[in-house]
């Protein structure tokens, strides 16, 4: 990654790491990515710090053929919109499944992988993908 | 003292495979000849999403999911690699934050070629065993690179597998009883600062080196404690490839049956610092209560580490949720140019 988005990612690395976000302990409500406040409950929210499920369900998915700058060599592939169970969706790429086997409905469960590494003298910047369980 | 004992055990073994064949094609070489020379039918390869920080957190993972711990109770990690993924800033600090464990644990990166891994549970014995923490994981992992058409690519495997080490007696898969270490100067395989690919010195790496560590370290435990090889119902020995841990058995007295479940090379190449542990979590997926295991890691430089283990009665209950063998069945082969560029092994990439 760039020197300069150093700060972005490293803030991001609970959320990468360990998938968390928040919960709002008035409405009982999970949120990822984590905010500040509660939609729903404006002042009267209380927001603590929760990790996710890390098994969830693919809603939606598509195959990328021509991937943006940092990913153009691991087209194609895939990226599925994951129902974690309670709300949340999240975004994420699909590795390790064969191809037959990703479809809507499909159970998925978090790996760890690396997200970018691009410059070999850079940070490498690890987070979260999906595999077909 | 504070007795010490494997609380919990994971590993990770990435999804991609090459067979000898394939990469013995590349180089016009005969593939089945050079596969029985090795003992070796295919190796795993790390995706090019892949290092030694992801299988490390894998196997850190499903040791917590084992071990029925809670992550913020580990005291120290230490990932023992040949291939940490910077040459400064520590691979164990990723794993701490990726498993929730920080920031009150101890962590360091240790290398000693194919034995790091091994050296970390020493270090957490003596730190569990002192009572200066109550929990230490210790993971060896590595993506092992050869270079192009040497005899170490057919061979140079991907994967790890990481043991927290533990004193609760109802906590206690199996109890590290003894350890010996064999260490001396030998310059068998090194691999220098900036240099993208080891060299070894060929013939060398076999006699003077493996197995004049491995028999000295197996000889002086079995020594110091007493036992006989046929005492013990399984033994695990480093394995390069799959000849000389059967070449080592042999000449220690120690049968095909004692040596078969912890044997994973052949089916997934050298994994480096992952080797040993690899065969130690496969004998612990099938190790029933009361057993006698010996596991006796080598690395290049050159050392080796001997352990004697006791299987508990928790060794029949706490079990990884998926074996060793059940997890490298799930695979997709790919071809030597797909290899190459997973691999990085292409110069553009
Ligand atoms: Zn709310």
């Amino acid at each position: 990654m760039a020197d300069n988005a150093i700060a972005i990612h490293w803030r991001r690395y609970p959320e990468r790491y360990l998938l968390r976000g928040c919960h709002c302990e008035t409405c009982k409500t999970d949120f990822f990515p984590g905010r500040l406040f509660c939609p729903n409950c404006r002042r009267k929210g209380k927001m603590v710090s929760k990790e996710m499920p890390r098994t969830g369900k693919i809603v939606s998915f598509t195959e990328v053929f021509v991937g943006p700058i940092g990913f153009q060599h691991e087209t194609p592939y895939f990226l599925a919109l994951i129902d974690l169970g309670n709300k949340c969706m999240i975004l994420s790429q699909i590795v390790d499944s064969p191809k037959e086997k990703i479809k809507t409905g499909a159970q998925v469960k978090k790996v760890f992988r690396k997200i970018q590494d691009t410059d070999h003298e850079g940070a490498i910047a690890y987070g979260y993908k999906f595999k077909v369980s | 003292m504070q007795e010490a004992g494997i609380v919990g055990y994971g590993f990770f073994v990435p999804r991609l495979r090459i067979t000898i064949e394939e990469i013995a094609k590349t180089w016009k070489k005969d593939g089945k000849k050079t596969s029985a020379g090795l003992g070796l039918q295919e190796k795993a390869v790390a995706a090019w999403d892949e290092d030694t920080a992801t299988i490390s957190v894998e196997a850190a993972r499903m040791a917590l999911e084992t071990a029925k711990l809670d992550s913020q109770k580990i005291g120290a990690i230490f990932v023992g690699s040949e291939s940490h993924p910077y040459a400064v800033k520590p691979t164990a600090t990723i794993v701490g934050d990726a498993i929730n464990a920080g920031p009150a644990f101890m962590a360091a990166d240790l290398e000693f070629a194919c034995k790091a891994g091994t050296a970390g549970i020493q270090v957490c014995m003596g730190l569990v065993k002192s009572d200066m923490i109550n929990y230490g994981l210790s993971v060896g992992a590595d993506t092992a690179q050869g270079k192009p058409n040497d005899a170490l690519e057919f061979t140079a495997g991907s994967g790890g597998a990481g043991f927290i080490v533990g004193k609760e007696k109802n906590e206690i898969i199996a109890t590290l009883d003894e350890t010996f270490s064999f260490t001396t100067d030998t310059p068998d395989f090194w691999r220098r600062q900036h240099a993208e690919f080891p060299r070894h010195a060929g013939r060398f790496t076999g006699e003077p080196a493996y197995f004049r560590h491995v028999f000295g370290a197996t000889h002086a435990i079995l020594e110091k404690t007493g036992l006989k090889p046929t005492e013990f119902s399984h033994v695990i020995f480093h394995q390069p490839n799959g000849k000389f841990p059967r070449i080592a058995a042999k000449k220690l007295g120690f049968t095909e049956a004692q040596l078969k479940q912890g044997l994973i090379t052949p089916l997934i190449g050298n994994t480096y610092s992952g080797s040993t542990m690899i065969g130690l979590a496969s004998v612990l997926d099938i190790a029933k209560p009361g057993e006698k295991i010996l596991a006796v890691s080598y690395g290049s430089g050159a050392g080796s580490d001997a352990f004697v283990l006791t299987t508990t009665k928790n060794s029949s209950t706490k079990r990884a949720p998926i074996s060793v063998l059940e997890m490298i069945q799930e695979k997709e082969y790919i071809s030597y140019s797909e290899y190459a560029k997973h691999r990085k092994k292409l110069k553009s990439l």
